[in-house]
């Protein structure tokens, strides 16, 4: 799964995969499967995979979406990884909060602290 | 949307979705979910509901949609989701019903228990009821209804 035609902008810097979402809505069913698809060839092309996921355009998305995130964050833990989450707008932070995922995912205010927070 | 505006596949296109009204959705139609859901929002906003209100309510009505399809319809392409909606100033009211044979909500494991934390799905429905302020899984469980009061 090319990882935008699911909607994803990857990149690498020194070494640590920066993902962002071009779309404002993560709802659609099939789009979050293949979001799933394109993370989950991303983490298995490395040995210590190291990613962070920016929301800074993310408007809405679904519980799906948050399933889709778990299962990555899941895959990336196997692996001995690394997995952060930033940018994420305070309505959306809201849902982690209410799922009490902020416990699971490491989330920080801004794609810089994100990027500092790797090990 | 139609390309021409007229002679619409769906009879609720280009149209304003009134204050009340039953909309009938096909599994994996996505465009038509689109038109319905974009002429709802329209509604709430125009009947003075606010960006967190609706905010809230869609990602509710979002959940509950999304359900039926995958969960109670088991992405049957060949069956629908329905929906009744009715908006006055001071609350929405909204019924969301799939073909399916429903479902227990008692036994649906609560997702943030530390144990359930990784495990991928269950939280639509804690999520509507989070957002909503009334939440009504009709038995045998294919029939959700929802209320969101606005002074709530």
């Amino acid at each position: 799964m090319n990882p935008e035609s699911a909607g994803l902008r990857v990149s690498d810097q020194n070494g640590i995969t920066r993902v962002e979402f071009i779309e404002q809505n993560i709802l659609d069913e099939a789009n979050i499967q293949q979001i799933g698809e394109a993370l989950g060839e991303v983490i298995d092309a490395q040995d210590d995979p190291r990613l962070l996921i920016s929301f800074r355009d993310v408007a809405h998305l679904s519980s799906a979406a948050l399933g889709a995130l778990i299962t990555v964050s899941n895959r990336v833990k196997s692996k001995n990884g690394e997995l952060h989450l930033s940018d994420i707008d305070p309505k959306i932070l809201e849902i982690f909060k209410i799922t009490r995922l902020d416990r699971l995912f490491e989330i920080h205010d801004t794609t810089a602290e994100g990027l500092a927070a790797f090990s | 949307m139609a390309p021409n505006g007229t002679n619409s596949p769906h009879p609720d296109d280009d149209a304003e979705v009134s204050l009340t009204g039953e909309t009938t959705l096909q599994q994996g139609d996505t465009s038509g979910l689109r038109t319905f859901e974009s002429a709802f929002f329209d509604a709430l906003k125009k009947s003075g509901y606010d960006e967190g209100q609706v905010f809230a309510i869609r990602l509710a009505v979002e959940e509950a949609i999304a359900n039926g399809f995958r969960h109670g319809n088991e992405g049957d392409p060949g069956k629908t989701v329905k929906v009744v909606h009715e908006i006055t100033e001071s609350d929405l009211a909204i019924s969301i019903e799939d073909e399916g044979t429903g479902f227990d909500p008692e036994s649906v494991p609560d997702p943030t228990e530390d144990a359930n934390l990784e495990i991928p799905s269950g939280r639509g429905l804690m999520l509507m009821r989070a957002y909503m302020t009334e939440v009504n899984v009709i038995p045998p469980g294919n029939r959700i209804e929802m209320r969101f009061q606005r002074d709530a």
